[in-house]
């Protein structure tokens, strides 16, 4: 969760005023169906949103205004509460991410484990801060909250995998072998 | 003993055949013959308790649904498991899903719910597909759909994925998200269980809860009980991180001492460590001193104590650890993950966060540890959800149990004019 108090509030109206007009988004025909088969599993329409959403971050890699309207329409819901649940979670991408996105958790447990070694590790290798993109388009790096193998810390998350008991050298091997 | 942990070292443990060989699925056929109230009954004398972090008897939770409501009833399974320290219902979902399955069904059948939501964290994608899949046999085997068991009873049990937030893990934040909403906490009262999940009366129970059922049936609720301390039921999953030799999950009785916990079944400090403090129960719950380990890690007890069991995330302090910077780590986390609701929350975990970095800055001054514990102060009992509280107990625990330490940080890191760009904050976190 992002706490920007009220500043949401103005986020929101300032993306309104300066999103710039995009082609639609449109589901491919096997996710359209994937999505129509979600919509049905709820007794309410609105309880899809997230599996939508999830949906949707796969096939287009990130929620755009369009891909928000997409989902608007899907659910049948106003874009402005699409946009407000998209802004409340981490896990949805505003922009464009890395072919592999590489999150290190930086909490309690693992900062005990050198977690913020491995961070500036993972900074130097990759030559990028906090939230940015190599310029390849390869790898972004997110700093992120505990990921529940706090047993096995340090942990990180590369897209759907968890990857624990880290060391610099675990991580060097990893980033070469990610083509 | 084991119970919620016997098969997680089996192979193939989490598929139907294997759970079955086990006993698996035994304990369902046997509550289905029994009325749901007896099945109430039981577990409000097994004393099985919420172990998803505040401890509430399960039993009770259940007769709190109220009488002759027409609208449809849910049971929403907790499987958000975002407590910092907290890492043991990724075992239950990774090696044992039909044991949650089964407990599933007891407990839909004990409060008559035909629909159950497994609301799990997003990051865990692999634990969601186990489910899934072991859902599909389920399904193929007739024991969830139209007719469970061939009994005129229907079960559905749907996996949904949240998305990143921590507050969601609080039930009726978790509820507005299953809704779709943004996960803000609700004002309570009305409870889950009279309006809940699309203002239908829920229950929200944790995974490790919902997973002991089946051996409150197996066991029966008077021997469950035994098996714990007194009002606490039963064993439980204890996480162990941080400084020790064996970081790991045990399933051990309620009320087992923490010191056994971590010098026996942890392994202990490493060579030539000693032993600083500890959190006993997730990160909200207060840190104990390493005088203070002598405890029943049951919920009673931690109370008694003025900590809490919470979750049973145990993490480790060594004496190598600066608690200053650790409480740093916890206060920028909760400054995070504050939903923003309200304004005690929102801006006291912001101003915390604010003073904790700059005393990492170099910047702390002397009546620091004293503006901390006032803003902690301030929060509690002044906020919609508990998360509040969460963030102030562990900065009023640590700032009051170590505050010859804080004071040290403050002098002898103390410049005149701290550059507040150059955050050693940023570097320590
Ligand atoms: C900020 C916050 C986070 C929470 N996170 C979780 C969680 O991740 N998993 C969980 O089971 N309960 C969590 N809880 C507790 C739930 O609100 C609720 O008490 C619990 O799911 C009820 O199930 P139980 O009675 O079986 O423990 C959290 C509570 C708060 C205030
Ligand atoms: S206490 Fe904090 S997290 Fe809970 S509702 Fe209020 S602002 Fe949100
Ligand atoms: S603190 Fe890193 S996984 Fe829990």
């Amino acid at each position: 969760m992002k706490n920007d108090g009220y500043s949401v509030t103005n986020k929101i109206m300032a993306d309104s005023i300066t999103t710039e007009q995009t082609q639609p988004a449109v589901f491919s025909p096997a996710a359209f169906k994937e999505a129509e088969a979600i919509i049905a599993r709820y007794p309410s329409r609105d309880s899809a949103t997230l599996p939508i959403l999830h949906l949707a971050q796969r096939e287009f890699g990130y929620i755009s205004p369009a891909v928000e309207q997409l989902a608007a329409d899907l659910l049948q819901r106003p874009v402005t509460d699409i946009h407000g649940v998209v802004t409340f979670y981490t896990m949805f991408n505003q922009k464009p991410v890395g072919k592999y996105h590489i999150q290190i958790c930086r909490n309690i447990s693992c900062w005990l484990k050198n977690a913020p070694g491995l961070l500036e590790h993972l900074k130097n290798r990759l030559g990028i801060d906090v939230g940015e993109t190599t310029p390849d388009g390869k790898f972004t790096l997110t700093a992120i909250e505990c990921l529940a193998h706090c047993e096995q810390a340090p942990a990180m998350q590369v897209n759907d995998d968890i990857i624990t008991n880290l060391t610099k050298e675990k991580i060097d091997t990893l980033i070469g072998d990610l083509k | 003993m084991k119970l919620v942990s016997r098969n997680f070292a089996t192979p193939d443990s989490h598929k139907l055949a294997v759970y079955e060989q086990s006993g698996g699925y035994a304990r369902i056929r046997k509550a289905l013959e029994m009325e749901p109230q007896k099945i109430i009954d039981e577990v409000i004398t097994s004393n099985l308790r919420g172990l998803g972090g505040a401890g509430f008897p399960a039993g009770r939770k259940w007769s709190f649904l109220p009488k002759g409501n027409p609208k449809p009833r849910y049971l929403v399974v907790n499987a958000d498991e975002g407590e910092p320290g907290t890492c043991k219902d990724k075992y239950i979902m990774t090696y044992d899903p039909h044991l949650l399955l089964e407990g599933i069904m007891i407990a839909s059948w004990a409060i008559n719910s035909h629909t159950c939501f497994i609301y799990i964290r997003g990051e865990y994608v692999k634990q969601a597909r186990i489910l899934e899949e072991a859902i599909a046999e389920a399904k193929a085997a007739g024991y969830l759909g139209d007719k469970i068991f061939g009994k005129d009873f229907p079960l559905e049990v749907i996996v949904h994925r949240g998305a990143g937030a921590y507050i969601c893990g609080e039930e009726t934040s978790l509820l507005n998200s299953l809704e779709g909403q943004r996960g803000w906490p609700r004002l309570k009262p009305p409870f889950p269980a009279v309006e809940g999940y699309l203002a239908c009366p829920t229950i929200v129970n944790n995974v490790e809860t919902i997973s002991y059922v089946p051996w409150v049936i197996e066991l029966g609720g008077q021997k469950f009980a035994e098996l714990g301390s007194e009002r606490n039921g039963g064993l439980r999953l204890y996480s162990v991180s941080g400084c020790v030799n064996k970081p790991g999950v045990y399933e051990l009785p309620m009320g087992t001492p923490l010191r056994e916990i971590i010098f026996e079944h942890a392994g202990g400090l490493p060579e030539g460590r000693t032993l600083k403090a500890v959190i006993p129960g997730g990160s909200s719950a207060p840190v104990l001193t390493a005088a203070e380990i002598d405890i029943p890690m049951d919920f009673d007890s931690l109370a008694k104590a003025g900590s809490m069991l919470g979750s049973a995330g145990i993490i480790v302090f060594d004496d190598s650890v600066n608690l200053v910077e650790a409480l740093a780590v916890l206060i920028r986390f909760y400054a995070h993950e504050s939903c923003g609701q309200c304004t005690p929350c929102r801006e006291g975990t912001g101003w915390m966060r604010k003073i904790i970095a700059r005393v990492l800055d170099g910047g702390g001054r002397p009546a620091d540890p004293d503006n901390l514990l006032r803003i902690a102060n301030n929060i509690i009992g002044r906020s919609i959800c508990p998360l509040g509280e969460a963030a102030s107990l562990p900065v009023i625990g640590f700032v009051t149990k170590f505050r010859a330490e804080f004071e040290e940080y403050i002098a002898t890191s103390r410049k005149v004019d701290a550059p507040a760009t150059t955050s050693r904050m940023a570097a320590a976190l």
